[in-house]
């Protein structure tokens, strides 16, 4: 299984990234999640996601290998975006394929609390009072623990 | 030796730049963290707070005491809000 990792401007096809997870006959289970652009207090104008390339790449992939290694997957995808973004646009997916539903779950899952705190991407929110980098949130660190076991 | 420095997010507009090459003769990160600040005061600033630091050695995930070895490239920034 090679996962499926990309770090791009552009926005993505979430019915054809679906599809793609769904090829090969043992794949009884899909899961796709997508992260949006949100308004916030204030009005948000947009959202500037700053990343590392380089490790960006290499960190998503150590995270796609380090969930095949622990569940049964036939299928990962990772997609996130950087650069401009308006409220509502897709930020990124993260997408799952296994024979079964809690092996597909738990590995989006788990994606997406590695994704929070140690892929490096970086959001600032623009609004109409300034601009503001996001701040890390402790419950993002905590997440990761239960995974530690 | 030579080492490229790299900044993200706020480390890098405090610092008003997002990449430099760095002679020094620093032994962990938390020297040549040292070293920098002792340059000037954007340094010092951005660099005041470590907790709100973190920092990658050729592209991974390191502690301030980790040592720079024959590392080419260190990078600086805030605690990451990927997803």
């Amino acid at each position: 299984m090679t996962p499926r990792i990309v770090v791009t401007e552009d926005d993505f096809d979430l019915g054809s990234e679906a599809d793609m997870l769904e090829q090969g006959p043992d794949t009884g289970a899909v899961v796709t999640f997508t992260g949006r652009v949100r308004d916030v207090a204030g009005g948000l104008r947009h959202m500037v996601i700053e990343h590392y390339p380089g490790m960006t790449e290499r960190a998503l992939t150590d995270m796609a290998t380090q969930a095949a290694t622990r569940w049964p997957l036939s299928g990962v995808t990772i997609i996130h975006r950087h650069g401009t973004l308006a409220p509502g646009q897709r930020i990124m997916m993260v997408g799952t394929a296994s024979r079964h539903r809690e092996a597909a779950f738990e590995a989006a899952s788990f994606l997406m609390d590695y994704l929070k705190s140690r892929a490096p991407f970086w959001k600032k929110e623009v609004t109409g009072d300034g601009a503001d980098w996001v701040a890390a949130r402790d419950s993002d660190e905590d997440a990761l623990d239960r995974w530690r076991s | 030796m030579k080492i490229r420095v790299l900044y993200f997010a706020w480390l890098r507009e405090r610092i008003g730049l997002g990449r430099e090459e760095v002679e020094t003769e620093a032994r962990t990160v938390a020297d040549l963290v040292a070293e920098l600040r002792a340059r000037e005061a954007r340094y010092d600033l951005a660099f005041s707070d470590l907790a709100a630091v973190r920092c990658a050695l050729d592209q991974e995930l390191v502690e301030f005491d980790t040592p720079l070895g024959q590392a080419r490239e260190v990078a600086f920034f805030p605690p990451m809000t990927g997803g």
